[in-house]
């Protein structure tokens, strides 16, 4: 009763693809050993999230994910990374603690990776008995408008904030041009 | 074949989710530059993001109201970063590196 064939198919597919693409793009971020990769790593993980936020009926946190997270924050850090040139060190301590470090370190995370798998498989989460709305823009503008205008407002506030406090720190240090 | 497709079960977004924050709190542990540590950072807020999203979709009665959460969670993450590479950029005119090692003037 498909009008396509394999649509099925196709929809799981692109779904481990956008899958695919989030693990890979998290492990460049955290793996490579340039800063520049590792930026464009989690560019390539906010890709696979935009493409979970679509499977999870949400369109437009899909394009907000593209839009601030690759269009902003990737390119802040790109920027950052061009004025700090921060190439990372070979490591100058001894190897054994190394060792102990990255050990204890992959050591933490598969303990939280692990529990967290466990806790979300054995849990019975029960589905809404009914929907007061169906999540749509048109919802989502609304509630912004109305029952979340104070928040709105507060993070609007916090932006502006953010931004006057960004360009105060940066700015002092720098040594003024009409000094030579 | 009676089970649900994958894309349709939550325990799979709560299992990248999981992956994503273990991941990242693996790359703030082990990198040894602050942009590093940023980046990894960043990497939590999307498994923060991904949970509320996961649970809104199968399990919330109102779908707008984690759309909302995570939005606000996304605008709060750039202003983190905002702060945080001017706060690195002002750290490397003062040190002239952003490596961990260096940077510890305060340690006893």
């Amino acid at each position: 009763m498909n009008p396509f064939p394999a649509t099925q198919l196709i929809t799981n597919s692109l779904f481990v693809f956008c899958l695919a693409t989030l693990v890979f793009g998290a492990g460049i971020a955290v793996f490579s050993a340039r800063l520049i990769r590792s930026v464009c790593g989690l560019a390539v993980c906010s890709i696979g999230l935009a493409g979970l936020y679509y499977f999870l009926h949400s369109p437009f946190l899909a394009l907000m994910e593209v839009l601030i997270y690759i269009g902003a924050v990737c390119v802040t850090i790109v920027f950052a990374v061009m004025l700090a040139e921060p190439e990372e060190p070979p490591r100058t301590e001894k190897s054994g603690s190394t060792v102990f470090w990255g050990g204890l370190a992959l050591l933490t995370s598969a303990a939280i990776f692990s529990g967290l798998v466990w806790l979300g498989i054995r849990g019975q989460w029960n589905p809404p008995s009914n929907l007061l709305s169906d999540g749509s823009i048109a919802d989502i503008g609304r509630a912004l408008l109305t029952t979340y205008s104070m928040a709105f407002e507060v993070i609007s506030v916090a932006l502006l904030v953010a931004i006057l406090g960004a360009m105060a720190i940066a700015r002092a240090g720098r040594t003024p041009v009409t000094s030579k | 074949m009676n089970a649900k497709p994958l894309y349709d079960q939550l325990s799979v977004y709560l299992a990248a989710a999981a992956f994503l924050l273990a991941l990242g709190i693996f790359g703030l542990i082990r990198r040894r530059t602050l942009i590093g540590m940023l980046i990894s950072g960043e990497l939590i807020f999307s498994a923060a993001s991904l949970n509320f999203m996961a649970f809104n979709r199968f399990t919330a009665p109102d779908p707008t109201v984690g759309q909302i959460f995570v939005l606000f969670i996304m605008g709060l993450a750039a202003a983190e970063v905002a702060i945080a590479l001017s706060i690195i950029v002002a750290v490397y005119r003062n040190f002239r590196s952003v490596t961990t090692q260096e940077v510890s003037e305060l340690k006893g």
